[in-house]
């Protein structure tokens, strides 16, 4: 166990003594530096330390007692008495002295101006981020349609892969998830419905609500948690290791092998999967409308044929490839825009997610409004 | 230099599942020496490092430090044993979202009740101890060459002024003048501070400039231990390839 450090401090004629006592390590050194701070070095000429007493010292112990000497204004701590590696230890701190400019605190900004320069820069980051999105999206297309017009550069085995892992590995959890939100919604109209006698309309309530929104807003919102922050992870992860630099050099185009593999395979997938959600939907919202409303699955899909228009599937399906290409398009942009740090691996993969979730909502919405004005 | 032993181990074995690293190795650093430990890819260096150090705990063997067995140790035992050495991994390993004075800050804020505006001087005497500038304490890893990441990540290993310094591949990477300069200050840094040094390497002039004594490790063990010019006189094919090769001969060369 170290012991505690101690000293006495006594001046005479312009010339300061320090005793020193006990461990003076990096441990210990808070029992004495704040009363050695406070120490009035004022008028010094010299300083002399005794270190004979000394047990441990190391160079936060050298460094404190420099410092010391430091601002009283003196050139040096005279040991008188120590070992020779004690003296070193001295003599090193006092050469890495910082030089005057180098002590001052940095300076922080509050205030104001600082709240009005962030939000000029926030606002300069998201309209660049929206110019640089629209972008990428012309590039896109154009690699794309290149690679319609000229098949032989389009990366098949690529295409396929990735329609396997974010398409097909997906059809599970879309389907169970949309069983569960369609029951939910049969639940929600049947108790509401209830009240008016009107528990039938449930049909009509599960048929359009699946078909038209929840259908592939959820496929949506899965491929945007699962697919999109994969895309970031994996060509993020290449980007690190510099793998796409060594693409470029090869003559292989990373917007060919990476993004329009991955564009392609969303806009075959997300149909299929919102077709899937719409299924298991519509399913989750008959199998609740036969075991709580006694609506047997017969009633419920003439009904559904009957009443709920076909338009309310094709509304819901137009919007699939669209949100395909979203998810597409921002999770292969964040993944080329990482830089060389693990760091900068994490922030790409969140924010790819945030801004697919966003963009996937406004769009939608943006859709309503759209089908809305058509009457549709 | 006194004969006390730092690192002591003794019948170590390693394994990763049914892969022996190391069986029945021995080793001895002493206090105040920098021993180099060189050896063929894959034959278990950094795995050695890691185990001496508690990363890797090692399948049978014992390790003792300054005559403290620290074989398996866990928690406070492990943490109070963990103030005898500092380690310089391979690429740094700084946090990266810590600039260069918060990170040599965080073993001084994690163990010692230092005063918040000492911590952050003393840190910066570190920084400056390790040949950056002070203005280098407020840059981020990520906004430093490979070199003054390694000089970063080497204030952070002597924080707390550990007796035992740990260096894995210290100039891999680094150019021929960046890695002699490297080899200097640990080299004077040693000497004014008085430690003992575990240096794992590649690099030839490295060797020669800065180590003791040197372990070659092969076939699972140390093969041999040694002054450059003793393991030069050996006979073990390995050995006579590595130093007698053209890249062995300039370091020696380099050093007379």
């Amino acid at each position: 166990m170290p012991t505690t450090p101690r000293f006495d401090f006594d001046t005479h004629d312009g010339t300061g003594t320090l005793r020193l006592e006990g461990d003076w390590g990096v441990h210990t050194l808070n029992a004495v530096e704040p009363s050695l701070k406070a120490l009035e070095t004022d008028g010094l000429t010299r300083l002399e330390a005794d270190l004979s007493n000394v047990g441990r010292f190391d160079t936060a112990a050298a460094f404190l007692l420099d410092r010391l000497a430091c601002r009283a204004g003196l050139e040096s701590v005279t040991i008188t008495h120590g070992s020779e590696s004690m003296k070193a230890l001295v003599a090193q701190a006092q050469a890495l002295r910082p030089g005057p400019e180098e002590e001052a605190e940095p300076k922080q900004t509050f205030g104001l101006v600082d709240l009005l320069e962030r939000t000029g820069r926030s606002t300069m980051r998201f309209i660049n981020e929206g110019l640089d999105m629209l972008a990428f999206l012309g590039d896109t297309l154009t690699s794309m349609l290149m690679a319609i017009l000229r098949p032989a550069r389009m990366r098949w085995t690529a295409l396929v892969s990735v329609m396997e892992d974010s398409g097909l590995d997906a059809v599970p959890i879309v389907g169970f998830l949309s069983f569960f939100v369609g029951m939910v919604i049969a639940f929600i109209g049947a108790t509401t419905l209830s009240e008016f006698g009107a528990t039938i309309f449930t049909v009509e309530l599960v048929g359009i609500a699946v078909l038209r929104e929840f259908g592939v807003i959820l496929t949506a919102v899965i491929l945007a948690g699962r697919t999109n922050s994969a895309f970031t992870a994996q060509i993020g992860a290449m980007r690190m290791y510099q793998e796409v630099d060594a693409m470029q050099t090869l003559g292989l185009d990373p917007m060919d092998v990476l993004v329009v593999p991955r564009a392609f395979a969303m806009l075959i997938m997300t149909p299929v999967l919102t077709l899937v959600a719409v299924l298991f939907g519509i399913g989750g919202g008959g199998f609740v409308s036969w075991v709580a409303l006694d609506i047997n699955p017969t009633v419920f899909f003439n009904r559904l044929q009957d009443t709920v228009p076909l338009q309310h599937f094709w509304v819901g399906m137009s919007k699939a490839p669209v949100f395909g290409m979203v998810v597409a398009l921002i999770g292969c942009r964040q993944g080329l825009q990482v830089g060389g740090s693990v760091q900068s691996l994490g922030r790409s993969t969140t924010k790819s997610v945030v801004q697919a979730l966003f963009s996937i909502i406004v769009i939608d919405a943006l859709f309503a409004v759209f089908y809305m004005e058509l009457d549709i | 230099m006194t004969e006390r032993i730092a690192i002591q181990v003794r019948d170590l074995k390693t394994a990763y599942g049914p892969h022996v690293v190391h069986e029945h190795l021995d080793l001895d650093v002493r206090e105040g020496e920098i021993l180099g430990v060189i050896g063929p890819s894959g034959s278990g260096k950094s795995v050695l490092l890691r185990a001496i150090v508690g990363l890797k705990p090692p399948a049978a063997g014992t390790i003792d430090v300054f005559g403290e067995d620290v074989t398996g140790l866990e928690g406070d035992a492990l943490r109070a044993v963990q103030d005898q050495w500092g380690i310089l991994f391979q690429d740094g390993a700084l946090f990266s979202n810590l600039t260069v004075r918060e990170n040599v800050m965080v073993p001084m804020k994690e163990h010692t009740h230092l005063s918040k505006a000492f911590m952050r001087q003393f840190a910066d005497q570190k920084i400056r101890m390790a040949g950056l500038e002070t203005s280098a304490g407020d840059k981020f890893p990520s906004d430093l060459s490979g070199g003054m990441r390694k000089r970063a990540a080497l204030a952070r290993a002597l924080a707390l002024d550990p007796p035992i310094l740990f260096l894995d591949e210290p100039t891999a990477g680094l150019d021929p003048i960046t890695a002699g300069g490297f080899d200097k200050l640990v080299r004077d840094l040693q000497r004014s501070l008085a430690l003992t040094v575990f240096l794992v390497t590649h690099d030839l002039d490295t060797l020669a400039a800065t180590c003791d004594r040197i372990a070659v490790l092969g076939e699972k063990r140390v093969i041999a231990v040694g002054t450059m010019s003793e393991l030069r006189s050996m006979d073990d094919p390995w050995i006579k390839e590595y130093f007698g090769g053209p890249r062995g001969r300039a370091a020696a060369a380099g050093v007379m």
